[in-house]
């Protein structure tokens, strides 16, 4: 027990002193996963509302695996992005596997089915309360899409912040595609899965306590969010 | 809303529309001229037919026969046709009370500089100004309706269509729906408007149109129907508002 105290104490004074191996780790974890989540809500958001207002034949089949896709292992989108950069596979002569790009794809690869399941249900909801009225308004159907995409522009931000307490919390798919190179593609879930194991308790434990914060603070923001969305729809809902 | 008030409202009509929905008739209207010069009130029991008609009449629905003209000219779709319509419940934008209303003068094209002072004069018309920047839908029910036909009226509607605009609000908010539906009618707009509210009808009306069961059973002028109905389903149906 004492020693977990002092182990304690210790990564405190590493975030406190703001240690720069701790903070790069940090860094690059942000990055890595801000831009995955950019990218997933380019592809996703617009697939979404897509799925929500467009009619074509196979249109359920197609939710349906996007809903599907939000339960996807991690483990296996890593394999999968892994084969597929690795030096044999299709993309490997971008010499992308173990970088910090790689990585970013794993996520991309997790976060879109989350961005277009989320976009495709706020979207559908307000695509049914406002048809008429866009109709009536002479909005043609492919017109509506973004009016609904701003409308649902609070819902959709809270998918952001889903997507992005995925992607930053995710071990199994950036430790395979990523490696765990110090210095290159560490980021908190790898280090932490990496220092504990060599009884490094120090680090993990900062990472971690920085790891559930930034958890809290998006699930927070989520919250507040929600909260406003229901507020101001509360009349005439 | 237009500063002439010269202009006769437009002319509709309907001829040979129907609607049938699994061998059954919803809507069965032979011909229909709406030409008189003030609002025409559409009444009858639920499940009359009267919101089909009126989503006929606005292209919101196609009538698997029949065809509707505004003016002499065929229409097919609302906008193109310079219609608008106000739901029974308003929807608005989640978006700020002003916006609401830029929404659709941004979308008729008008330049920004315009925009900001046609949206103060439709705000005051509608007894709106000071609530520019709330949202949409955090106004009360009487002023979310309000906002809905100033956005209908935004458009520069030739006919303005409500359906029920006034079944869920209390007298004063209805008061002033009422109003505003007369100043609308009396700047040339051609109204049509559905209310199971006799009292409504009678303060609104020019001319009254009757449905029972997908049929029109009665046209005519307002007091003309009121006093003295022609036929039977019109009678029952002021008598009590009982008809089935
Ligand atoms: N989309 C639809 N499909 C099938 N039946 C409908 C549809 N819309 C309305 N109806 C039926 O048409 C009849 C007339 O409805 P409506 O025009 O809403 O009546 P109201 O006079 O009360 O406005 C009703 O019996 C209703 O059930
Ligand atoms: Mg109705």
């Amino acid at each position: 027990m004492q020693e977990f105290a002092s182990e304690f104490t210790q990564a405190l004074s590493l975030i406190l002193e703001g240690d720069s191996e701790l903070w790069a780790i940090v860094l690059l974890s942000m990055r890595v996963s801000v831009f995955a989540v950019l990218i997933s809500a380019l592809i996703g958001m617009p697939l979404g509302a897509a799925l929500a207002v467009a009619r074509f034949p196979g249109r359920r089949a197609l939710i349906i695996l996007v809903n599907a896709l939000m339960g996807f292992p991690p483990v296996v989108a890593g394999l999968l992005v892994y084969l597929m950069l690795s030096r044999s596979g299709p993309l490997g002569i971008l010499e992308l596997l173990y970088t910090p790009t790689a990585m970013i794809i794993a996520q991309v690869v997790l976060v879109t089915p989350i961005m277009a399941a989320l976009t495709r249900q706020v979207v559908e909801m307000l695509a049914e309360e406002y048809s008429e009225q866009l109709r009536s308004l002479g909005v043609s159907r492919l017109a509506s899409v973004p009016v609904l995409l701003w409308d649902a522009r609070l819902a959709l931000v809270t998918a952001l912040l889903a997507g992005f307490g995925r992607a930053i919390a995710e071990v199994g798919a950036v430790i395979i595609v990523g490696g765990n190179i110090n210095h290159v593609t560490r980021v908190m879930t790898t280090t932490i899965a990496l220092e504990t194991s060599k009884g490094n308790l120090a680090l993990a434990l900062a990472l971690g306590v920085i790891l559930v914060g930034l958890a809290v603070a998006v699930n927070a923001m989520v919250s507040v969010l929600t909260l406003r969305a229901e507020r101001e729809g509360v009349r005439h809902a | 809303m237009r500063d002439v008030v010269t202009e006769a409202p437009a002319t509709l009509e309907v001829r040979g529309l129907s609607i049938a929905h699994e061998g059954k008739v919803l809507l069965d209207v032979p011909h229909l001229c709406l030409d008189g010069p003030g609002p025409t009130l559409i009444l009858g029991p639920n499940g009359a037919g009267k919101s089909l008609l009126l989503r006929c009449l606005h292209g919101l629905i196609q009538p698997d026969r029949g065809r509707v003209c505004q003016n002499g000219v065929l229409l097919n779709g609302c906008h193109k046709a310079r219609q608008a319509m106000v739901f029974q419940r308003p929807v608005l934008l989640r978006r700020s009370v002003a916006a609401n209303l830029d929404f659709v003068l941004k979308r008729k094209s008008m330049p920004r500089v315009q925009r900001k002072p046609r949206i103060d004069d439709l705000l005051a018309e509608g007894g709106l100004d000071g609530k520019a920047r709330q949202p949409a839908r955090s106004l009360s029910g009487g002023e979310a309706q309000r906002l809905a036909i100033l956005r209908a009226l935004a458009l520069d509607p030739e006919t303005l269509f409500l359906d029920e605009p006034t079944s869920a609000l209390d007298p004063s908010a209805t008061q002033m729906i009422e109003r505003m539906v007369l100043r609308a009618s009396a700047q040339g707009v051609r109204i049509v408007m559905v209310t199971h509210d006799i009292g409504q009808a009678r303060r609104l009306a020019t001319e009254i149109v009757m449905m029972q069961a997908g049929h029109v059973v009665e046209q005519g002028l307002a007091r003309q129907v009121l006093e003295s109905p022609k036929s039977d389903e019109s009678r029952r149906y002021l008598d009590g508002g009982l008809v089935t």
